[in-house]
């Protein structure tokens, strides 16, 4: 069991030869690596939803002629950023920039950026305060394979049961519609681009909400909505001059860096991943948190005959096949086994759920862990330790030049530091 | 042993090596007698050059080599250059705009993908660009560049075809579509789709009388003037591109070049404006080129008219023969040298090179056959033996004895 967008990279490698997902991730593979050995072996039965390129209702435009009409550089955010490429490719936008996501591409347009390119309907997007220009895609589950395999294996009877499983229970199943039941966006204008004195703060999603949360109140800083029930990413705050949005922490360090947001509230891990990346980017770690304490660790399998990186660098050498390293860091991954001299790897890049990809589909992990519990229950062995993250308060390293803007900040770091004495 | 080499490169042995060099250098040598100078831009560029509309089509934009660099938290993108006009169009604009006239050439290496692997991704051209003038001279003095190069590579059978990109955009906007469709059907015979065009759902007598344009073949300026009669009862828009490409067969047919109109041959290249040309040897495209007078403005410059020619190197070095090889240089020294006077065998060879002769100190693995002379240095008189092929020896005191034998 894998994270769906894992699937066609593990068949197109070849870990896999059959995989089910859906048509959006197959596209986003397929649109950048054309001669790869996935092969859409059929849909099974048609979703709902579909890829769209969106814009901001605040916005007031409604045709993609209208953006490419613009001068200046057009941001669209994605999960999808192979898709977004090409359709800004074929659109013949004179200068953009993709941002790959995590998630939360909704959230982005207008202040953050243009478009956002994402999977959803038309009901959804306008929920989200969104207007569609573009539908860029129909997105359905489908069948993969890895086309050697297809053209080496029968593989018939196992496709015609998946088939006949998928059709009888395409009745019965609910389409899930990823942005419905939430409530309209209040049309609260977030202040973009890195002028002027409002301070823009990225708040993270997902679990790291309640320590987060409880931060803010010991520092003095309340938060109406957030962690919300109804996923309200534009929480209201008592903050003179602040304005909060929650998205994803992986996020965070590009969109600082970008100048999309002034500070962020994300992990250490994410801040190293993105300077990895891009060694001379202005981000910096302003404030540690301390709190969500984990360490990043090589991972092996324990049958592997290895117990530490000089280990593994002789028994990288001493194999034909490339070393495959699996990680959600690819840059801390592909640094790690730079620096180890680790010869002829590959680095997989996953989206969660990376034990499952030892031993049969990763012969090395570049993994979070807080107590070590998870790697130990799935048979594997801890070889090192990268470093050791937690949460931190992240901004840009060049000196803000409005006064007022460098007031408000000065005074959220010194009340997020006698927040983590308190806490 | 596996091959180790990237899919969809090529290496140059020496002897490719010395078809290549003597390919860029009758190019360099005919672009400085036509007054061209020699510029060089970096394989790395931004994106954004190449992804307005009228820079390069879908269907190349498709196949770059574009990535993140490690500065590229914007998200803005670099590319391996995958074109060689646009780069220097961009050299022009940022350092060379007060030159009224700026005639350029390069040799240099563009990048584009090709999903099979079995033709090369990094391709070679020698290119030369007129930047500042708009005249059908100018594009026929490209063409004549050209050839010439070919000629004095003796690669013979060569064939030009032409079109012109003025008079396509022209006909499309007479068919009544619409600007977006104008540009995706010019996208689509630019990528080779001509025959597809069905596709987009243009009406029947639209896509008939477009067909039959694209269709016609002719082989003189007076077929360009019977293309006049055909198009005469509604010339309004097309007179101009069919002027033009008048004049530049005109021109080209009073210097006896050989050429075919084919409005259909233009590929790849959406920046063109005015006369395209293409030479082919058998089915190879070797080179091509024409007028881009919007680029320049497009990418910020001033209002500048432009043409181009550029030869494809990896394909004419399958066509350069061995004969055209041949130079006469002088016989290789091999210099024999004991560890005792290893310091006198060094400065020898260097003196011979100094004098104008190839000389390789011997390390015991070069092969005697691949040299005209050998020229032993002993401690005792005679100080310098010299032998040639057919083993007569040779006997000299000084390296001036030396050099006077080997004159001889």
């Amino acid at each position: 069991m894998f994270h769906e967008r894992d699937i066609p990279i593990q068949v197109a490698i070849g870990n896999y030869d059959l995989g089910i997902c859906g048509s959006d991730w197959i596209e986003e593979l397929m649109v950048k690596y054309p001669s790869s050995a996935l092969m859409k072996v059929g849909s099974l039965g048609y979703g709902q939803s579909a890829l769209y390129v969106a814009v901001s209702a605040a916005e007031g435009i409604s045709t993609v002629e209208a953006v490419r009409q613009r001068s200046g550089v057009v941001r669209i955010a994605s999960e999808y950023p192979n898709l977004a490429e090409q359709f800004a490719l074929n659109l013949r936008l004179r200068r953009f920039g993709v941002f790959p996501l995590w998630g939360a591409a909704e959230a982005y347009p207008p202040e953050s950026a243009d478009l956002a390119l994402v999977c959803g309907t038309k009901e959804g997007l306008a929920d989200c305060g969104l207007v569609p220009l573009s539908r860029v895609l129909g997105v359905s589950a489908c069948l993969v394979a890895n086309r050697n395999s297809w053209e080496s294996k029968d593989m018939k009877e196992v496709v015609a049961s998946i088939y006949d499983e998928a059709m009888s229970q395409e009745a019965e199943s609910e389409i899930v519609q990823p942005y419905s039941g939430r409530r309209p966006r209040k049309s609260k204008i977030f202040p973009s681009g890195a002028d002027g004195d409002i301070v823009r703060l990225a708040l993270p999603d997902g679990h790291q909400q309640s320590p987060t949360f409880d931060l803010l109140s010991k520092a003095g800083i309340s938060l109406d909505d957030y962690p919300s029930p109804t996923g309200n990413r534009r929480p209201a705050t008592d903050l003179a001059g602040v304005a909060v949005k929650v998205i994803r922490p992986q996020d965070m360090p590009l969109q600082v860096a970008s100048g999309n947001f002034d500070l962020a509230v994300t992990g250490r891990d994410w801040l190293r991943e993105h300077l990895c990346q891009f060694p001379t980017s202005p981000v910096k770690e302003l404030v540690d948190l301390k709190s969500g304490r984990v360490r990043i660790v090589a991972v092996v399998s324990n049958d592997m005959p290895v117990a530490d990186a000089s280990d593994l660098a002789k028994f990288s050498a001493g194999r034909t096949a490339p070393l495959r390293v699996a990680s959600e860091y690819i840059n801390i991954a592909d640094k790690y086994a730079r620096d180890n001299h680790l010869g002829s790897y590959r680095v997989v890049p996953t989206w969660g759920a990376t034990e499952a990809f030892l031993p049969e589909d990763a012969d090395l992990l570049i993994e979070n862990t807080e107590t070590g519990g998870t790697i130990a229950r799935h048979n594997l062995k801890i070889i090192d330790t990268l470093f050791e993250s937690t949460a931190c308060l992240i901004g840009r390293r060049r000196r803000v030049t409005n006064a007022v803007k460098r007031e408000r900040i000065d005074a959220i770091i010194q009340a997020l530091q006698t927040g983590v004495k308190l806490n | 042993m596996k091959t180790q080499r990237c899919k969809g490169t090529r290496d140059l042995s020496p002897g490719e090596m010395a078809v290549f060099r003597l390919i860029e250098g009758t190019f360099r040598d005919a672009c400085r007698k036509w007054g061209y100078e020699e510029v060089r831009t970096p394989t790395l560029e931004y994106l954004h050059l190449f992804t307005s509309v009228g820079t390069l089509t879908p269907g190349m934009l498709g196949r770059v080599y574009s990535f993140l660099d490690w500065d590229g938290w914007s998200g803005e993108r670099v590319v391996l250059r995958p074109d060689g006009t646009i780069p220097v169009a961009r050299l022009y604009i940022d350092s060379l705009e007060k030159e009224k006239l700026a005639k350029l050439f390069y040799v240099a290496n563009t990048f584009i993908f090709e999903a099979t692997g079995e033709k090369t991704r990094e391709r070679w051209q020698c290119g030369a660009e007129m930047i500042g003038v708009s005249s059908p001279s100018a594009d026929v003095e490209l063409v004549m560049l050209a050839l010439e190069v070919l000629q004095r590579l003796q690669i013979d059978g060569v064939k030009l075809k032409m079109s012109h990109a003025g008079l396509i955009r022209a006909l499309l906007a007479r068919l009544g579509l619409s600007s977006e469709e104008q540009a995706r059907v010019f996208d689509r015979i630019l990528d080779g789709d001509g025959k597809e065009l069905a596709e987009l759902g243009l009406d029947r007598t639209k896509l008939e009388t477009l067909s039959a344009l694209l269709g016609l073949k002719g082989k003189s300026s007076t077929f360009v003037k019977g293309l006049k009669a055909l198009l005469a009862p509604d010339l309004a828009g097309l007179q101009p591109g069919i002027d033009d490409l008048v004049s530049v067969a005109e021109l080209l047919e009073s210097l006896g070049a050989d050429y075919q109109i084919d409005l259909a041959s233009v590929r790849d290249f959406e920046y063109y404006t005015g006369a395209i040309f293409q030479i082919f040897r058998g089915k190879d495209k070797i080179g091509g080129g024409g007028r881009y007078d919007a680029l320049i403005p497009l990418m910020g410059g001033r209002d500048t008219p432009a043409s181009g020619v550029a030869l494809y190197l990896d394909r004419l070095m399958g066509l350069v023969k061995p004969e055209a090889l041949t130079q006469v240089e002088a016989p290789k020294v091999l210099v024999r040298a004991k560890p005792e006077v290893s310091k006198e065998g060094f400065s020898l060879v260097a003196r011979l090179h100094k004098a104008g002769y190839r000389a390789e100190f011997n390390l015991g693995a070069q092969s005697r056959a691949d040299f005209g002379w050998t020229l032993d240095v002993q401690s005792q008189a005679p100080k310098f033996i010299l032998t040639d092929r057919a083993e007569k020896k040779f006997e000299a005191r000084t390296i001036s004895e030396v050099l006077k034998l080997l004159a001889k």
